[in-house]
């Protein structure tokens, strides 16, 4: 069993993607509850064992945080941090993995043709055969997801566990959460989620709990419940994530007119060619050896 | 402008080329495989915690003769009432619990006075384990209180169950401890 059947939407660095659209794939989405988290890690055990991840040493970074970042070998990390509010302290828990933007920065940043894709139920993945390591889409990422990763020289990321969602389950961290705080299904049915959790919030006093699904970045296929969406920052998260400009203005204009200077400049010299034939060199005493005049 | 054959051809074969290049690639969604795909699965219960979730551990083949199995997956049973599927960090990494080399899969003995575990068969650990509980129980057993009352007592023992003993297997060892008159008593029946 494999995931062809999944058809691609987008892939990077190629001018068109290749949907047939003959299926019609919902999209899916992976729901965070921030404030049902309990930062139990047992979603990052079970990403380790599903994609067969060898386990890194962990790193103390003043909480119970595993390691600072995210990592190529690392791709599900529970954020720790504390915040003062009125009336408390806040223990925050953000499940930090690739969000699988509807727009993907990595993907628009690439330049290895089909290294990063992004198939038509919104999963964005990784084709290690084809990436290069260039890192380009570590830079387009706004969230700051795709990792290098030094042995096999490739970027490696969160696949949403494309290979289980593919033949019908849900992902690995999604089905251990022992709170329930994750959930796994079509992006509809996790925005609906998200919003009676929010409604439920804000009656419980939380009145700046929002559902975080950035729209900078097309909305994303993971939607995260935030008890205080006014300082995501205070997630992890960038407050309105978009991607790069440079990356926009290298794809998106950049890059087409370089390809129509090379097709214009190409057009041109066949055009010439079938008009004025090759070059002729003349006026010379050797011109029938065609050596060029000194 | 004369077009002759070779020309076309050759413009033919420079555009081809080109076309191609703008296509880039035809990117294909064959990325890995499901892994779990024809595993062995079965039904087990994680030895870890009283909670006792209920796990669906995947070994290699598919049970026939010439195929040894090996666990390369375990995950949370969907169905055991308890879990539903899910599981705890430590129980999310059973799969490398099980296949720990130091992982202890016969019974070991501890002789009185001695630093050492020793080896020792299922059969004579049963045994012996049956000779010290008749020791015990005759030298510690209290037919009647002070007060003259018949108890049949035998606090000189104490009994702990498992965590991943089924409500049957806890009701027979309920039994047996009642009928050995053991007061210390504990099935680590959390739930």
């Amino acid at each position: 069993m494999s995931v062809q059947s999944l058809e691609i939407r987008r892939s990077s660095a190629s001018v068109w993607g290749s949907p047939s659209g003959m299926r019609s794939v919902p999209t899916v989405a992976k729901y965070i509850d921030t404030s049902t988290c309990i930062g139990c890690k047992a979603c990052e055990v079970a990403c380790q064992e599903w994609n067969d991840l060898p386990p890194l040493s962990t790193q103390q970074v003043g909480t119970y945080q595993t390691m600072p970042t995210l990592d190529a070998g690392f791709w599900n990390l529970i954020r720790f941090d504390e915040r003062e509010v009125e009336g408390g302290l806040m223990w925050l828990m953000r499940k930090d993995q690739c969000m699988h933007c509807a727009e993907p920065g990595c993907l628009e940043a690439c330049p290895a043709p089909g290294a990063i894709v992004q198939y038509a139920n919104g999963i964005v993945d990784v084709n290690q055969d084809n990436c290069i390591g260039c890192g380009y889409c570590e830079t387009g990422c706004p969230f700051d997801v795709p990792k290098f990763h030094a042995k096999t020289g490739k970027m490696a990321k969160c696949t949403l566990c494309v290979d289980r969602s593919s033949v019908g389950l849900e992902p690995a961290c999604v089905k251990a959460c022992p709170t329930g705080c994750l959930h796994f299904g079509t992006k509809e049915d996790m925005v609906a989620l998200g919003s009676l959790r929010v409604d439920q919030l804000k009656k419980g006093g939380f009145t700046t709990a929002a559902l975080y699904d950035p729209q900078g970045v097309g909305g994303t296929s993971v939607v995260t419940v935030l008890a205080h969406a006014d300082h995501p920052e205070w997630y992890g998260l960038p407050r309105d994530p978009h991607v790069p400009l440079g990356v926009r203005f290298w794809k998106n204009i950049l890059r087409p007119v370089g390809l129509l200077a090379i097709a214009g400049a190409f057009v041109a010299a066949v055009g010439h060619y079938f008009n004025f034939g090759a070059k002729q060199v003349q006026g010379s005493a050797d011109s029938e050896t065609n050596l060029p005049q000194v | 402008m004369g077009l002759t054959r070779r020309t076309f051809l050759k413009a033919g074969t420079v555009g081809g080329s080109l076309a191609l290049g703008f296509d880039l690639h035809e990117a294909r969604a064959e990325m890995r495989e499901f892994k779990i795909s024809r595993t062995t699965e079965t039904r087990s219960t994680c030895p870890y915690c009283a909670v006792s979730c209920g796990v669906i551990i995947h070994t290699l083949g598919d049970k026939a003769k010439n195929a040894t199995a090996s666990v390369v997956h375990v995950e949370g049973d969907p169905d055991h009432p308890i879990n539903r599927g899910t599981l705890c960090p430590k129980g999310a990494t059973l799969r490398d619990d099980i296949n720990n080399p130091n992982r202890l899969t016969s019974p070991k003995v501890r002789r009185a006075g001695s630093d050492k575990w020793e080896a020792i068969s299922w059969d004579d650990a049963i045994a012996q384990i049956a000779k010290h509980i008749k020791t015990t129980r005759d030298k510690c057993f209290v037919e009647k209180n002070a007060k003259g009352q018949v108890v049949n007592r035998n606090p000189g023992m104490a009994m702990i169950g498992g965590c991943t003993d089924t409500n049957e297997f806890n009701y027979l060892q309920w039994k047996f401890i009642t009928a050995l008159g053991i007061p210390y008593r504990d099935s680590q029946a959390r739930v």
